[in-house]
């Protein structure tokens, strides 16, 4: 170790779960220290926000098992402190959202010149981006507070995983509105009238992201605008 | 003379007087819209606008069964605190109305669960409140919103236990506490309210799946040995007792133990909350009916309907309370029910003991025009 006060051990970039960490953190650096061994014989290490912490035993240098029992730790910690930040993983756990198409078959071709060769990290990413909108609205869609209820309603007590939103059907002729809509004339009509709440304007993210979801629950099926 | 009048007045005057006519109707008064009516006053050389006979009231043009007594049905009202939202409030209040006024009065009036929508002592007690206005005896049955919060605590304490059985005119019936759950919260460390917020979310993942409860199906046995295998049993139970869609919760695990101690009987009938929607099922001998909500309509589960249900029209956001409403039992001297939808805002949708008896073969409902898709 270059500095016999402070030894970096970087700790389980290679698991999963502590990179979640690493990315989330990178502007803070991406490595927990060991500070010096205490009086009863443990060390402490801190993760790289330099607020975590855990105590470990000092016994030689920690075999690559410990090491991911303590970035296990660090990281258990991290996140009970930090509440919300896996929050696409406790929305799914919640309410089921249905994938985006799987893109993996374009691995290694290329989409011609204004993009490279498409590799596995473009795919993942893609996916992951997309996903989160749609669990976004999720989050939106089943939350009376984060729709601007009066009255505590949100849109999931009529419609279970979006079922009977039909947005495939859209636009159509409106009777009941006397003219042609999308969508989000149909989310904004539900949020002033069922939930009673305020319009939500049409680039909102709340909105951009109800549409996501919605949507993403009639993958599959047919587009037929204009059915009633 | 008479004024001449529009026939736009005089169409709005004939429902009108429809309607009125309605409220004075006794339980075997059927009706329907009857085309064949409206033929037969064509074919007799009468010439009218059509749409003023677009209701017609036909005078025992459907049989009245010979049924021994009737009571009446409201559930899923899922009341928050009026201050919080006078919707669903307003929508118990109608309901209270309607069984109010059916004349001859219903021998009882079942409730059956989700009185409160977040199981909060305030919802409860002021469901107790309203319902304190039913003329006829109400029998109380439970839903997972009353109870997952403390667990039954405050429900029990103002009606009693949850599950219970009672024996009037020959008919044995027994109330179910449907909506136990496997223990999802103790290992994620959730509060009361986010138990009870979980199990709230009909799309919620996170929860376990209903159930009777072994304990709860030995006193079921116990109960049912006492009863002769020709008494005509029903069973209430918030949860549908069969295996209807899983991801929904539209669904009790030991339904199939439950139908295998009901089976041994000649006439058992099983009425359920919780789906809120026309809903008709048979398995075995056991005929099975859902309630309607007061508060809002479910839709149709994209699996896993039953055959024999047919659907009820696909509600009209634009029509508030549509899909809502509540209902009326009849139960025939046979001891097999015929159940009437009250639907609000919509005509009634009868769904006879006959059509079950005869596996849907005989006197079939009438087909929804807007279905869902």
């Amino acid at each position: 170790m270059r500095n016999p006060k402070r030894r970096g051990i970087v700790i389980g970039t290679t698991c999963g779960v502590a990179l979640v960490v690493v990315l989330g953190l990178v502007t803070q650096g991406s490595r927990a220290v060991a500070t010096d061994a205490g009086r009863d014989g443990t060390i402490e290490v801190a993760l790289c926000d330099g607020e975590t912490t855990v105590q470990v035993a000092q016994a030689g240098k920690p075999t690559a098992a410990e090491g991911r029992q303590i970035a296990d730790e660090l990281m258990a910690k991290w996140r009970a402190s930090n509440p919300g930040t896996d929050w696409v993983a406790e929305e799914r756990a919640k309410h089921k959202i249905v994938e985006p198409a799987d893109n993996r078959d374009l691995v290694g071709r290329s989409q011609g010149q204004t993009y490279g060769r498409i590799s596995e990290q473009d795919v993942v990413g893609w996916e992951r981006a997309t996903l989160a909108m749609a669990t976004r609205g999720s989050q939106v869609f089943h939350s009376a507070d984060e729709l601007g209820s009066t009255i505590a309603v949100s849109c999931d007590m009529c419609h279970p995983d979006a079922a009977n939103t039909h947005p495939e059907t859209y636009p159509k002729f409106q009777v009941q509105l006397g003219r042609t809509v999308l969508l989000r004339d149909m989310i904004n009509w539900c949020i002033e009238h069922p939930v009673r709440g305020a319009k939500l304007a049409e680039d909102d993210p709340k909105m951009r992201a109800l549409e996501a979801y919605i949507l993403a629950q009639r993958k599959g099926t047919p587009l037929e605008y204009g059915k009633h | 003379m008479a004024k001449r009048k529009d026939p736009e007045t005089r169409y709005y005057e004939e429902r009108d007087a429809f309607f009125r006519d309605l409220a004075h109707l006794d339980r075997r008064g059927f009706f329907k819209v009857a085309a064949a009516a409206m033929g037969a006053a064509l074919a007799s050389g009468v010439t009218f606008h059509p749409r003023a006979f677009s209701m017609v009231r036909v005078a025992g043009a459907a049989k009245a069964p010979a049924e021994d007594f009737s009571f009446a049905y409201i559930s899923d009202s899922h009341l928050y605190t009026r201050d919080v939202n006078d919707r669903f409030v307003n929508a118990l209040l109608r309901a209270v109305d309607d069984v109010n006024a059916l004349d001859p009065q219903p021998d009882f009036v079942l409730y059956g669960g989700d009185l409160a929508q977040l199981g909060q002592p305030a919802e409860l007690e002021l469901g107790a409140q309203i319902l304190k206005s039913v003329k006829a005896p109400v029998r109380m049955m439970v839903g997972e919103h009353d109870w997952f919060l403390d667990m039954g605590v405050k429900w029990n304490a103002l009606f009693g236990p949850e599950t219970y059985s009672f024996d009037h005119k020959g008919v044995h019936f027994v109330v179910l506490q449907s909506v136990h759950e496997e223990d999802f919260w103790t290992a994620r460390g959730m509060t009361p309210m986010e138990r009870m917020m979980t199990v709230a979310g009909l799309d919620n993942g996170v929860q376990s799946r209903f159930e009777v409860g072994a304990p709860q199906r030995q006193w079921l046995k116990e109960d049912l040995a006492k009863v002769g295998r020709k008494t005509p049993v029903i069973v209430f139970s918030h949860s549908p007792l069969y295996h209807y869609y899983e991801p929904w919760n539209f669904w009790t695990v030991d339904a199939p133990e439950v139908q295998a101690l009901l089976d041994p009987f000649d006439t058992v009938t099983v009425i359920h909350g919780h789906t809120h929607q026309v809903l008709t099922n048979r398995v075995g001998n056991i005929h099975f009916h859902g309630m309607l909500s007061t508060a809002w309509p479910w839709p149709y589960a994209p699996e896993g309907l039953p055959a024999l249900t047919l659907q009820m029209n696909r509600p009209d956001p634009f029509n508030p309370q549509d899909g809502c409403g509540d209902g009326v039992v009849h139960v025939g001297a046979e001891g097999l029910v015929g159940k009437v939808y009250n639907l609000w805002n919509r005509n009634p949708v009868q769904v006879p003991s006959t059509y079950l008896a005869s596996r849907g073969k005989k006197d079939r409902p009438a087909a929804p025009t807007r279905t869902s898709y």
